[in-house]
This record gives C-alpha cells, structure tokens and sequence, in this order.
C-alpha cells in the first residue's frame, strides 16, 4: 500500500480500535488467528460490520451485516465514499495535506448514489448510510479484507476502492487505524517480501529500477539476471498457451487443482516440454511433472523465517529430521545451482537471511538473535538499534509529508465478467473452510469432526423450487464445464447464491466451473463469481 | 458462531416458550422466517449477545412447558440469543434442574438430604418413583418434596411434610396439592421482643401491601431516603452488622466500597439461593414477609448509588419466589421503588450460593466461581461494582435504619452485634425458625426446641461442623463458635438424637459436597470425589486399621482449603473431618 507490500496495522491494534470493517472475508474460519485478536477488540466494544455476499460465522459476529451481491463492492465503497462526503465528515486536512487525486475521486463517486448503490449491492440504502457514517465517526477505524475482495476481475481496483475509504477518512498511519490485506497462509506476506512475485526483488524493491538491480547484481559478482519483470501466475498460462513458456519450475504449489478452469491448466501443464514439482507431497501437479523434488517441510522439518500479516518477521525452527530421500529447499536450490554451473556452497538458513538483510534495508536490523529476544519484528527495521514498526505510514501525519503523498484512486463499478443468464442463473461463489486448506495437500491428510463431504451449498428456498431434496446429487454447469455434485441446504445463503470450496478436488473439480477472468494487475482470477445452472439428474432408468 | 446442531426444528410448544419472553423474531437471522430484507441485512453482535443473561430464564420458560430442554430447543435458544449451541449445553447440563432427556409431565423430587433421612426420606425414594434431591429447605418440617407439572400452564408446589400416599397419589395425577396447605409456616421465635426480624411473621397477608404498610412498613425506606445514603452507610457501619449469608463480613464496609465505586452502573444483588443443607430461614422471610426484603433492597440500592437489583431466589422455593414476585410488582406499582429489581430463578446448583458463581448464573453462565480478586465490590456482575447480600442481612438494615446502629449494637456480644436467625431440626420437639440474640448459649436454642438425648450438633448445615452434647455450652457469636473451631455459618442447627445413624449422615454429606462441586478446580472437583469414597471405604467396609485413610483424608481437606478456588471446596471437609474426631463412627 502506498509502495509497501503490506497490511498497516498489527494485531494488536485491531484489540484497541472501535470500528472494524470486515470486507469480503470469513476470517473466523479462514484466519482464525487473526480473528482472535479481533474478537478482543470486539469484546472490549469495537463495532463490526461484515460485508460479504454470504452470511458466514465472522458475519455472526458483526453487528451489522451488509450482504452484497457478488462483485458490487465498488459500487458500495464508493457511495459509502459519497455519503461521508455529503455529510461533511471526511477528514479535509488530512486529504489536503497529505493525498492526491481527491478531486477526480469526488468526482467519481458522486454518481454512486444510496438508490444506485442499493440496486447494485442489494443492500438497503439506509443500511450503506450507516455503516458509512459510522466508520467515518469513528475514533479509529481499520478495514480488513482477504480473497472476498481479490479473486475478482478487477481485484485491483476493488483494493484501490477500500484505500480511498481509509484515506477519506484519515484512517491510515494512526494507532488503531489500518488497511489490511489478510494472508491465507502464515507466510504469503513472506514469499513476496523475499521476492517471489514478479516485480520485486527481496524487501520488495523494484526489479526494473536499474539502481537497485545494479545493487543486486553486484552482491552476486555481476551475475546476470532479468532487468524487467517477469509474469505472474495467470500469464504464465497465458504464455504456456502461446507456446512461449515450455518449461516449469514449481515450488509448494497445486495449480493442476488450484487454478481456474481447471480442465485447461491441466491441459497446458501436461503440454510442457519440462515441469519440475518441488513439494512435500505427491501432489496433482506433481504427478504430472517430468522430475519430482522431495522436500522437507517448512515448519517442524526447516530452519528459516516466516512474515506474518503484520509484517512480523519469526523464527521456525527444525524440530524433526525429514523423512529420507526428503531434503530441505535450500539444499535443493543449492544442488541445482551447481549442476547449472554455481557454486553457492551449502549455506544454512542463517546465512541466506544475513545475505537477505544485507541487500533488503526493510530487513537489515532482524538478525536471528534478535528475532529470538523480540518474538519476531515487524518491517520496516533499518538496523540493529530499531524496535521494528508497529504500523505503517506514520509519515503520512506529518507536517509537511514524509515522502511522496497517498493517491486517491477513481474506480468504477464493473460487475462479475461471467454474468448472470436465463441459461446460468446462479451465482457461485467460492471459499475456504475452518479445517481445510485450498485444495487439501497440507489438510486431505487429516480427519476433521466438521468436514462433510464436499457439496454444493444452496438455499432451502432454491433447493424447493428446483425440486432437489437436502443431499439430492445434482448436475452443475457452467460455461466451461460440469460436474456432479450432491447439494446441501445452507440457510444463511439467500435464493440465487450458491457456494462451494475447492478442498476436495477429488470429490469435486470445483474449479471446472470457476472463470479465469483475471484481473491483469494482480494477476488473479475471479473464483468468486461464477455463473452456473443447476440440473437434477435423469432418473436412473 | 455456528449456531447449529443436528437437533431439528424446535416445536412449536418450544418456539413458544421461548417467544413468550422474548417476542417473535424480527428476521430469518433471529430464528424467523426469511423475510426479502433478510437476503442483504442482518442487525446482531453485541445487540444480541448481550440478552446472553436471558438463557436461564429461557431455558426455565423451555423446561417448564415441554418438561425438558430438546437439541432444537436448545438451538432455537441459541440463535435468538447469539449463543454457540455448545457453550448453552454447557450451561444446560451444569443445572440440575434442566433434563436433557425427555420426560413425563410430572416430576416429583423428594429430599433426601441430612434432616429428610432422619425422617424417613429413604422409604419413600424406594416407594415411588421419584427423583432424589438434596435439601429442599423444609427441614422444619421433614421429610419434604417439591413437584412439578410441566405444561402451558407450568405448576409447582413443595409438599411437607410429605407421605409414601401422597408422594404415590401425586405422581399418579391425584389431587394437586394445594399452596397454602402444603407450606404452613413452622414456628417462629423471636425472644428478642416486638423489634425482632420475625415480627411481621403471620402478622399480615404477605400478598398485601396494605397489610405491610399497616405494619409501618417502608418506614425504613423513607427515613433512609430523609437522612441521606452517607448517614445510611454510617449507621449500618456503626451498628457493625456481620454478613448473616455465612461468610460474616463487615456489611457497612461492603456498602461504602460499592457507594465510591466509580465504574458504572452498580449492580445490587439479593443472594436468597439458600441451599446450606439444614438452612430456611431465608425461605419464611421470603414467604412470610416479601415486602421486607424489596424494601430492604431498596434501602440497600439507594445507599450503595446501585441503579438496578437482582434477587436470586433457588428453583426450589417457588412460593417464595412468587411473593417476592408479587411483592416487587406492588412496591413498584405504589411507586414505592426507585430502582428495577428482576426475580431470578436458581436452576439448582448449591455453588450458586457462593456469590461469584451467582453473578455468572445470572448472567447466563455455567455457575463456575470466579477467582477473587478482584472483589465484587470492584468487579461483580456483568463485570461492575457490585453489592451482594444476604435476605436476613437486608431485614437486619430495616431495623437498624429505623432504629440507629447504635440500638443495634447493644443488643448480642461486643463483636456480634444484633440477633440471630437459626434454624432447627432434626431430632427436636418443635423444629422452626428461632431468633435470638447473638451470644446466647445453644443449650438455651435446643431447650426452646425441645431437644432430648442429643449424640450430636450439626451447626452451620454441611459446611459447618459437628458438636459434641458436651459442647452445646458454646454461646452463638461469631467468635463464640470460632474459639471451638467452629461456625455459625448459615444459621443451621441440626440436631441428632442418640438413634442417629451418623455414619450415613457422613457418608450423605460426602455425596453432597461430590455432586455439587463445579467441577472448575481440581482440588475440590478430585478431592470431594476421594473424599466420599474414602469415607465409604472407612465406616462401609471393614478392613481393620484405618490410620492410612485418616492421614489420607486429612491431607485431601488439606489440599482443598489450600487450593480450592471458592469456599464449597474450603470447607468440603470440615463437617466430615469434625465428625470423623467428635463422633464414635470408627468405633464399630
């Protein structure tokens, strides 16, 4: 945000706040850590308000829930946006002082009105008012977002969306303040601040910005390496449908089951000349690859770091030797580099993060004892003597403006590409449950007294009216394709919104029927927005 | 939150319950219909959970009606009040009262507790089918049973003394036993002359104000209010009243710590769930005179700056609970009160009595004790400053605000000021409620009783200790009793004559402590359990030297008053140990 790849707040805060907004996010089952800290908040009188299309366990909690049609949180954020601006209550200094773009972004947002908001959300018109209203008032105020938000096809835009809410209201850069992207695994923030996106280098720097490649480049005795950025992971496939991307090398990843519109990623990886899987299952992808790379796990088997949601960098620690044949990534990476000519010895984890903090100034004052003696820091820590940074864009409060000013970013609605039809009259979306993990290879494994057989959730009422019973298995299509499953009544969906997880990829190919409409900044597709039909099943004659 | 089971719809005898006292739900989210508005808005949080308090009494409206509380009861509950169905079943299960299983209509509980055995409880547990239940606070008048008949028009009725016919009549759906006939008050005593706290006993229609009012009732409350809450506070500070509950604490000094509480609001809180085993006296204050403990709360809450007042009254005294009901709701019709008080129904659960434990029950809670401190005077119910007391506390303030602190405290011993309400019974001529200065020797009380043939004194119910014919002498104060390593506590009195088995009077008080603990802490959860099978082992089976068990049993009452949290496990062992050294039980 703002240039820095990270959510503003710690957790701690979302303790100490009064409003919390929780935009497209089952956090209760999906976070469940994160939640915690919230409930804390809650419980010491935070208000919260959950925006979602599905009334989840988190909404249970809210004290309002805003039930958005899927898609339509633009359109909400920015008649909130309207709302606060005709009721006086933006923070005009702090815009003035330290935001650009206001004016193009007023301008925007006043066509959103409450009676087109409501026709586009759903939503009732008073309810927007209140929540906007309310968040605006409010003291302190975070809003903290996951998938609900960015497997859209225009994920971008839906985030830049929620920042102008923050900004308006001078909601960022203050205690108890924040804007907070959500991570679904204790170190996504982690792999992309070590780099593995495709733009940046460690401590996201920018791969295109000559000075800091000419830095990298000198740390490894002029080693030659890209100086633009590379693709993302829908553009991979993209170019492996061109014909320009031949060979794969894939690291703790499922996209055989992950992926959108899962018959064509299928497709396209089995057509590789050369796939590499690196992971500590057999996965589906894995059983697909050319060479298989037995890894040890990253917790409990490996030394190194992870970088949670509030950017706190912590130890793990080795606890169990991995099974035989199973080697650590370092050791792996470190093989393969000398078979292609580079000799990097066999450094321990220790070394390549001193390596890391020595070319990463976000980084350089977390040495290991020092992780140790603090319970992990959060980034940005410059040396040795900084306590780590609590929350993000203090600078933003100062008078004049450290750094460059926070930018106001005009979005407009646009609604789901895979629309709603006569011939696919359903919406569905998808998400994650509380004992599973995206598609089951870190969770399959284990039992779980919730799990249920994978199945379509859909409403008493759309079950009555299609004439299906409760647990009736049923055909699903969508553009793309079909599959079988059975459905489950779901009361907390209302009619026309269905649900399903990817979980179960044996059970169900959810992902048959998801779109890869993909948004072209993130590089995310829009899982979240699927237009299907639902059949029952010829009798079996 | 996952608001869900596999326990099916509630029916519609369920939804009703429930409905009654909360109204219909608003939306699909509150247990309702699905109504168009319910597809993109739901109000809830903290709107909703904070009615948490109102399980219990949704669970009593669920139980009285259909007889038990159902999975879709339950769940139903559960989603009009924002409760995770397995948090409630916590709840559910931890009250006696509540019946997880289906059930007849008609519940007939007789007690077998210490005094009912003695008289002849046993006999008519083995006759008729009938659930077993420790004391049901009608010692007076033994042995004693209270039913209940589930239904839209819920009823209750205690019945003592009660019969093998009647108990066998009842249940068959005989003749329901009529209120006023089955609780003839016991007699009543007050030596202390025309100012004693039982002197409006049978004085008046305890269902009439006016018959209160003639007896210059609320009085008292308007002379508080004319002299002010800081001359209140002196004068109950001046008179040095001890809280009449058991654990004798200064109450004007409770008072003034609530009254410069700065938090608000204050809480007031009447504890009136009396289940010491062997205890009733605050069962006839509440039945005979109601109006005192409404306007006593008032005097209390008007003092202590308290804006609202709970009284807790035990499941098992309905009648009582129906006066104080009525009573509250005159008081408050006449504009006699100031402040909301709201009757709440015990759920049986002894542990309720410890005051902590009381505020989590009301607050709709499993009835687990917290750990002090903090005190409840600083953070107590609904985590405020609260004040807790005693009903014969509260008839003690009456008096001293119409008649000074210092009158009060002429009357008794130097460090126990006022009179003393005791209940006697047992093995005695006329077993009721005695009222005496503090500091009268107990030979003088089991003389007024008509005890003969004494083998033992059970004093303060099952918390207490037993005494010895040679230690009937000890003059009732508080420091009287601690100088023999003994306690008033909660005023009981039992009296055992030489044909008391009293090794089933041990092993019953064993039972009691073992089924009533919470079960929170260890010590007293493993300790009363161990407790009651060593016991069993000692007088049951007869296996020669016995000095291991002793030591053993010694050290377990050790480990729980050191380490138990609230004091059902401090004082778990101290009747059975006292009883273990002052009676002949190992002697056979």
């Amino acid at each position: 945000m703002f240039g820095a790849g990270g959510g503003t707040s710690s957790y701690r805060e979302a303790e100490e706040t009064n409003v919390i907004i929780l935009w497209g996010s089952n956090a209760r089952e999906t976070h469940p850590i994160f939640f915690h800290h919230l409930l804390r908040g809650v419980r010491s009188g935070a208000r919260l308000i959950a925006v979602d299309p599905r009334r989840t366990s988190s909404a249970e909690w809210a004290d309002v829930w805003l039930g958005i049609d899927v898609g339509s949180d633009i359109a909400l954020a920015n008649a909130m946006a309207r709302e606060i601006i005709h009721a006086g209550l933006h923070d005009k200094e702090f815009i003035a002082r330290a935001t650009t773009g206001y004016e193009d972004f007023a301008r925007c947002v006043e066509a959103y009105t409450l009676e087109r908001a409501e026709a586009e959300t759903g939503v009732p018109a008073a309810a927007i008012k209140e929540v906007a209203l309310d968040f605006a008032r409010a003291e302190r105020g975070m809003i903290c977002w996951t998938l609900g938000i960015t497997e859209h096809h225009n994920a971008t835009d839906n985030v830049l969306a929620l920042i102008n809410l923050g900004l308006l209201t001078g909601k960022v850069g203050r205690y108890g303040c924040g804007l907070n992207p959500l991570r679904g695994q204790n170190n996504v923030q982690g792999g992309g601040d070590m780099g593995a996106i495709p733009a940046r280098m460690p401590g996201f720097q920018d791969l295109e910005d000559p000075a800091i490649h000419d830095k990298f480049a000198k740390a490894w005795g002029g080693a030659k390496f890209p100086d633009r950025k590379g693709w993302h992971l829908s553009e991979m496939f993209q170019a492996m449908e061109r014909g320009e991307l031949r060979s794969a090398y894939i690291v703790g990843e499922n996209p055989a089951r992950s992926e959108a519109d899962q018959t064509r990623a299928v497709r396209l990886l089995s057509g590789l000349e050369h796939l590499v899987v690196q992971d500590i299952f057999l996965t589906q992808t894995a059983e697909l690859a050319h060479v298989v790379l037995p890894a040890a796990a990253g917790w409990a088997e490996s030394e190194g770091t992870v970088t949670n949601s509030e950017r706190r960098v912590q130890r793990v620690r080795r606890a169990l030797e991995p099974p035989a044949g199973a080697r650590d990534d370092i050791d792996i990476i470190s093989d393969i580099a000398q078979r292609l000519g580079s000799d990097w010895g066999h450094p321990t984890a220790e070394e390549v993060w001193d390596e890391c903090r020595s070319l990463s100034p976000m980084h350089a004052g977390m040495a290991y004892r020092r992780l140790d003696e603090l319970g992990g820091i959060q980034w940005p820590c410059p040396d040795e003597s900084h306590p780590g940074t609590q929350f993000l864009h203090a600078r933003l409060w100062k008078d004049p403006v450290e750094g460059p000013r926070a930018p106001f970013f005009a979005v407009e609605h646009d609604p789901p590409v895979d629309r709603l039809s006569e011939e696919f009259p359903i919406r569905l979306t998808t998400g994650r449950r509380l004992d599973s993990f995206n598609t089951g290879v870190q969770t399959g494994e284990y039992t779980s007294p919730l799990r249920k057989r994978e199945a379509l959730l859909i409403s008493p009422e759309d079950g009555a009216r299609l004439g299906v019973e409760d647990g009736e298995s049923v055909r699903v299509s969508s553009r793309r394709g079909s599959v079988e499953v059975s459905v489950r009544f779901e009361p907390t969906l209302r009619p026309g919104l269905a649900f399903m997880t990817l979980h179960f990829p044996d059970q169900v190919s959810t992902n048959v029927l998801t779109i890869d409409a993909t948004d072209p900044k993130s590089g995310t597709a829009e899982f979240k927005a699927s237009a299907i039909r639902i059949d029952k099943l010829a009798p079996v004659s | 939150m996952d608001i869900r089971t596999t326990g099916g719809p509630p029916t519609a005898d369920e939804v009703a319950a429930v409905d009654g006292l909360l109204g219909t739900p608003d939306s699909l989210w509150e247990g309702g219909r699905r109504r168009p508005a319910d597809d993109h808005f739901a109000r809830g949080g903290r709107a909703v959970r904070s009615q948490r308090h109102l399980l219990l009494p949704l669970l009593h409206a669920i139980q009285d009606r259909t007889g038990w509380v159902s999975r879709g009861a339950l769940e139903y509950a559960c989603r009009r009040l924002s409760i995770p169905p397995a948090e409630a079943y916590g709840v559910v299960s931890f009250y006696a009262r509540f019946a997880l299983k289906p059930r007849g209509a008609l519940t007939l509980r007789v007690c077998d507790d210490i005094v009912c055995k003695l008289a002849g409880a046993d006999e008519i547990c083995a006759a008729v089918d009938a659930e077993r239940s420790p004391c049901l606070g009608l010692c007076d008048r033994a042995p004693a049973a209270l039913v209940e008949r589930s239904g839209s028009s819920y009823e209750e009725r205690q019945i003592a003394p009660v019969t093998v016919a009647q108990a066998a009549d009842t249940l068959r759906g005989g003749e329901w036993p009529d209120q006023t006939l089955s609780t003839p008050l016991s007699p009543t005593l007050s030596p202390g002359g025309r100012g004693g706290l039982l002197r409006r006993v049978a004085a008046y229609d305890p269902e009439r104000l006016d018959g209160y009012r003639a007896l210059g009732g609320f009085a008292a409350l308007m002379r508080a209010r004319e002299m002010g809450s800081e001359a209140v506070i002196r004068e109950v500070t001046e008179a040095r009243l001890l809280g009449r509950g058991g654990a004798a604490f200064p109450t004007g000094r409770k008072w003034e710590s609530v009254a410069k509480a700065t938090e608000r609001p204050h809480y007031l809180v009447c504890n009136a769930d009396e289940s010491e085993p062997g205890t009733f006296k605050d069962r006839v204050l509440m039945e005979a005179d109601p109006f005192a403990v409404v306007e006593g709360m008032a005097i209390a809450a008007f003092a202590t700056g308290c804006e609202k007042g709970y009284i807790y009254i035990r499941a098992e005294y309905p009648l009582a609970r129906a006066r104080v009901e009525n009573a509250v709701a005159q008081a408050r019709g006449a504009g006699l009160l100031d402040i909301e008080i709201e009757v709440r129904r015990g759920a049986g659960a002894y542990i309720c009595g410890e005051e902590t434990a009381l505020f989590n029950s009301i607050e709709g809670k499993r009835g687990e004790p917290r750990n002090k401190p903090p005190f409840p005077v600083e953070v107590g119910l609904f985590g405020k400053p609260t004040l807790v007391n005693n009903v014969e506390t509260l008839f003690n303030v009456l008096n001293i605000v119409s008649e000074g602190g210092a009158a009060f405290a002429s009357v008794g011993t130097k460090d126990s000021t006022g009179t003393r309400l005791f209940c006697v019974s047992g093995h005695v001529e006329r077993p009721g409620l005695y009222e005496v200065a503090m500091g009268t020797p107990l030979r003088e009380l089991l003389a007024l009783a008509g005890a003969h043939d004494i083998q033992a004194v059970l004093l303060g119910g099952a918390a207490g200790s037993f005494l010895t014919p040679e230690q009937v002498d000890v003059p009732l104060s508080f420091e009287g009793t601690r100088a023999i390593g003994a306690t008033l506590g909660s005023g009981a009195v039992i009296v055992f004559d030489e044909t008391a088995d009293m090794k089933q009077v041990l092993l019953r008080i064993a039972r009691f402590f073992r089924d009533e603990s919470c079960g929170q802490c260890v010590p007293c959860r493993v300790g009363t359990k161990r407790q009651e099978e060593i016991l069993e082992r000692m007088l049951v089976e007869r296996n020669g030297d016995r000095s291991a068990d002793v030591m053993l049993l010694s050290d377990i009452a050790q480990a729980m008053r050191d380490a138990s949290i609230c004091g059902l496990g401090q004082t778990a062992a101290n009747a059975i140990a006292s009883g273990l050294t002052q009676l002949k039980v190992l002697n056979g």
